[in-house]
């Protein structure tokens, strides 16, 4: 592993774009004096490490560390094992994850000595080793017990790693947690107050929910404490217990409350942390605090907010921002729904707003906790107004931070003052095609809240042709958002198919399967938009044959309405004619076949397609009938099983063809939905054993599921024994879907004629034939063909069953 | 009115400030671990996935993109400072601005103790960069505001530390010396 330079953090500041950092904290004290006045003595470098130039690994080899700690060990016979520096060199030092493995087993097994040969010496250095190789990420188990006796022993040291020990090597849910609670209760009666600071944290971070319960008296009773420090680790140790045991919450709001009164912020940043969560935890503390807070919260605020300059504080300009953040969060839960309450605040409210600096993060975090604030309260419109404006700021900051950040407000506002955030749209729609993902996602996010009748047309318009230049990764999302979008608002059918055609052309890869069978769905129930819908589909694919879903939307309406593209079928006002031959149509839908598809699904639409136009269009049946053979020896099965069922239709059984082929009847559109609503699972049950019931094979309508199936649209294949009339659907969808595929089996046509069952997946649907179509009187139910059911040679019968039984 | 009220109580349900932080992570630029610190419950094998899925998405982001990444329904926001990331996990509605402070104040303690501190000093001291953490951040909360209380309290500890060491080290030289 290269070594890590060793620069220091603080100087080189990152070229982010973030505002500039807070000046750099002063460098450290250059006299001996002033410097052992403040800081303890900077712990020693490792020695080693320094002699030698940082970036010549090989002179670390595992090798010489051996070598190094062997010499180690002849000068001081007393010590036992390697130090922990050398250790982590040495670990530093592999090259493989072998040699590492083996360093940290020789490492492990003398640590596991040591701590069951009881030495009392460098437990304190054991346990450090320890820690660090649970960092690397290997298990470490057998040192928690290591971790409470060194907790149990009586010396500060012990204690400190002890903790530490157990607050990295287990976490709440172990029940060796639970063996600590003694030691806990013990060292929470310390006299030393960082023995008690120690036993605070490691409660504060990991304890279980019984332990807060057994502790929670020691804790609260710690609440008192005339030490500032002990007061403020009481305070997070009991948000932490109160966020375990909700119902401890009434216990402390008295203690939390007169902690306001402090002046130490370390405590009072606690306090107010405290009482947040006490709010969260409990209507009653809520309300006490609320009745007993507010001055004193407003008083804090005031002054931190007044304070002259102090540098123990001083934050790029500004006193303690973090105080400043706390207060104005807990008065947010203070405000909210309380217009008393929120009448007390307006004035600090409006003088942090007003005041506040905003050219550096720290001044711009308090500004963004002020509008929060002030929208989540019942403020007065004087106050709303400040807030737009820093919001208005914040948009047009340069910042990307800030601008984030600001989205993340408009997001919120949408529920307080919708109309004020339309007023950005523009400034929004500027951040969808923004350079960092981040703002690109929120932006999206807000843009499709804010999308209504009136500016639904622009906002996709402009996502779309966002859309042709967008990040790959970024795509995806844009393209689940347009359609969804689309989806909402398609009222109007012309404008949703346009919207759908530009999206299947410009990124038909990253359209989901639901999606443009939906849109199938649709094409299929607008009989007068049907030949606008194949030319502009046919005109697409000529440029962007690639785009699959739009290859599978195309080949499927071409072959379904390939009639419509060649005599210029229903067209609409607008369009112009195009010239397409039949030979053209079937050109584009061999192409997909042969050069473009990119998956099975994709060729057996094809196919499907192509056998349909040799009924269309008889004159090309022979051309079509030698492209869907060449599939014969096709290796997938699907394939060639179509290609060889197919070839036969045509060669042989042109008598059935039309009948087989007639258009399809319109998928039922309300049920549709309906079922996609509802649809969640996706496995695909196993076959089951056709049953043939008398007079045919029969065909249930409904469809358990979803896209995943490959297996489309086939042959339409279905015969109602009963007449027409009754073809109904089944009411309910059958779970078996490769049996509907097939019509085999399954449930029975019932003859009520309900339309309701229509297929979740519109993939099923088109296989699944016979229901609908005859509610809704259309000619011919296409292939519920009596005609097959009649004709019902047993030669028929046997193709479509051998057909069938394959699956 | 009142549906303002109800909207607002709403907004309230859904966005109460809940301020903490759920994890600390330092990773280098090779995606090394340097410091991790937990304030929720994960397991073992969960806190490896976040660091691999974090590590992913925080250590392939380009330098003048904003220090917030949107991660399994939470906010995790980072900065570099040389050769290592520190990151920190919060809530979708904490102030991501105030905890680029607090990533900042955490940092300036550490220059400050280990003397223009570098990743090097991280690594052979973790413990001590845990200690420090320790007297920042309780329960994911901030516990100390001033840098200097900050600083005090780690030098009376450590200092705690080296006199008990030295009457340990005074002990063992004398048992040595007797038993020479």
């Amino acid at each position: 592993p290269p070594p890590s330079p060793p620069f220091p953090l603080l100087q080189i500041h990152p070229p982010s774009s973030s505002s500039p950092l807070p000046a750099c904290f002063l460098p450290a004290p250059t006299t001996p004096a002033a410097r052992s006045r403040e800081l303890p003595p900077p712990p020693p470098r490792p020695r080693r490490a320094l002699a030698r130039a940082p970036r010549d690994p090989k002179l670390d080899t595992v090798e010489k560390i051996v070598e190094d700690f062997a010499s180690d060990m002849a000068l001081n016979p007393f010590s036992s094992g390697t130090r922990l520096r050398d250790m982590i060199r040495a670990i530093r030092a592999c090259k493989t994850a072998a040699e590492e493995r083996a360093v940290v087993r020789r490492e492990c097994a003398a640590i596991r000595a040591a701590i069951s040969g009881d030495g009392q010496d460098l437990r304190h250095r054991n346990m450090a080793k320890l820690m660090f190789i649970h960092m690397l990420g290997y298990p470490t188990h057998f040192g928690q017990m290591e971790c409470l006796k060194l907790i149990a022993a009586a010396g500060y040291p012990e204690k400190r790693i002890g903790y530490l020990g157990l607050m990295l090597l287990l976490d709440e849910r172990q029940e060796v947690l639970m063996l600590v609670t003694n030691s806990l209760k013990q060292d929470l009666n310390h006299s030393n107050q960082f023995i008690v600071g120690l036993a605070l944290c490691a409660l504060g971070n990991i304890c279980s929910a019984e332990m807060a319960r057994d502790l929670a008296p020691e804790v609260e009773r710690l609440m008192r404490s005339r030490d500032a420090n002990t007061k403020k680790k009481a305070a997070l140790c009991s948000v932490r217990i109160v966020r375990k045991v909700p119902d401890l919450a009434e216990n402390f709001m008295g203690l939390a409350a007169s902690l306001l009164k402090e002046k130490h912020h370390g405590v009072l940043i606690s306090a107010v942390q405290l009482c947040t969560e006490l709010c969260k935890a409990s209507k009653d503390a809520l309300e006490y605090l609320r009745k007993n807070c507010i001055e004193g919260l407003v008083r804090i605020l005031r002054d931190v907010s007044n304070s002259s300059y102090a540098p123990e504080y001083d934050v790029a300009g500004i006193s303690d921002p973090f105080l400043h953040i706390r207060v104005l969060k807990l008065m947010r839960m203070l405000g909210q729904g309380d217009a008393d309450c929120s009448d007390y605040m307006n004035d600090i409210l409006a003088q942090v707003a007003t005041k506040t600096e905003s050219n550096k993060n720290a001044g711009n975090a308090i500004l963004y906790e002020c509008v929060e604030t002030i929208m989540g309260i019942e403020a007065t419109s004087g106050l709303r107004v400040l807030a737009i404006n820093i919001l208005g700021r914040f948009l047009s900051n340069r910042d990307n931070n800030i601008r984030y950040v600001a989205l993340n407000i408009l997001m919120r506002a949408i529920t307080v003052d919708a109309q004020a955030v339309q007023r950005h749209r523009v400034t929004i729609l500027e951040c969808v095609k923004d350079a960092d993902a981040s703002i690109r996602k929120r932006a999206l996010d807000l843009v499709y809240l804010l999308v209504n009748d009136t500016n639904v047309k622009p906002l996709t318009k402009e996502l779309v042709d966002y859309l042709q230049v967008a990040d790959p990764d970024f795509k995806e999302d844009l393209t689940a958002k347009i359609c969804s979008i689309a989806e909402k608002f398609s009222q109007e059918k012309l404008w949703y198919l346009d919207q759908m055609f530009k999206v299947l052309s410009l990124a038909g890869n990253h359209v989901k399967d639901d999606v443009w069978h939906a849109l199938i769905v649709v094409i299929s129930n607008a009989s007068e938009l049907q030949g606008y819908s194949v030319r502009s589909l046919y005109t697409a694919l000529q440029a962007y044959s690639e785009q699959g879903s739009l290859l599978r939307v195309a080949v499927w309406c071409i072959g379904e309405y390939g009639e419509m593209l060649v005599n210029n079928v229903g067209m609409l006002e607008a369009e112009g004619p195009i010239t397409v031959t039949e030979s053209d149509a079937v050109d584009a839908v061999e192409l997909g076949l042969n050069r473009y598809s990119p998956d099975v699904t994709t060729r057996s639409m094809c196919l499907v397609a192509l056998l349909k136009l040799s009924s269309r269009f008889p004159s090309m049946s022979e051309r079509i009938k030698q492209i869907v053979s060449q599939n014969k020896e096709n290796m997938v099965l699907e394939l060639q099983q179509r290609s060889i069922e197919f070839g036969s239709i045509i060669q042989r059984h042109q008598s059935i063809r039309s009948s087989l082929l007639e258009r399809m009847p319109v998928l039922d559109e309300a049920a549709y939905l309906v079922k996609r609503a509802s649809a969640t699972q996706a496995t695909i049950p196993a076959y089951k054993p056709a049953a043939v019931t008398p007079g045919g094979l029969k065909l249930p309508n409904g469809v358990a599921k979803p896209a995943a199936a490959p297996l489309v649209d086939l042959l339409d294949l279905s015969s109602d024994d009963a007449p027409v009339t009754s073809a109904a659907s089944a009411t309910t969808a059958p779970s078996d879907f490769l049996q509907d595929l097939l019509g085999i089996g399954g449930t029975n046509l019932s003859t009520a004629g309900a339309p309701s069952s229509a297929s979740t997946d519109i993939l099923m649907d088109l296989l699944s034939m016979g229901s609908s179509p005859s509610q809704n009187g259309l000619p011919s139910p296409g292939l519920s063909s009596p005609a097959l059911g009649k004709s019902n040679s047993n030669r028929n019968n046997d193709l479509i069953f051998c057909f069938c039984s394959h699956y | 009115w009142i549906l303002f009220q109800v909207h607002c109580h709403l907004i309230f349900l859904f966005f109460s400030a809940s301020s903490q932080i759920n994890f600390v992570l330092l990773i280098s630029r090779q995606g090394k671990v340097r410091l991790t610190k937990w304030y929720s419950p994960y397991t073992q094998k969960e806190r490896t996935k976040v660091i691999r899925e974090l590590s992913g998405l925080i250590l392939t982001r380009g330098p003048k993109l904003c220090n917030f990444v949107e991660w399994r329904g939470y906010k995790v926001v980072y900065r570099r400072y040389a050769s290592l990331y520190f990151c920190m996990c919060i809530d979708a509605d904490d102030n991501e601005l105030e905890v680029l402070e607090i990533i900042h104040h955490f940092v300036e303690i550490l220059d400050r103790y280990f003397g223009s501190v570098c990743e090097l000093d991280l690594i052979f001291n973790f413990h001590k960069a845990y200690y420090v953490l320790d007297e920042i951040l309780i329960s994911g909360e901030l516990q100390e505001s001033s840098k200097k209380n900050v600083a005090r309290l780690i030098a009376a500890q450590d200092s705690l530390v080296e006199a008990a060491k030295e009457e340990a080290g005074s002990i063992s030289n004398i048992i040595a010396q007797a038993t020479k």
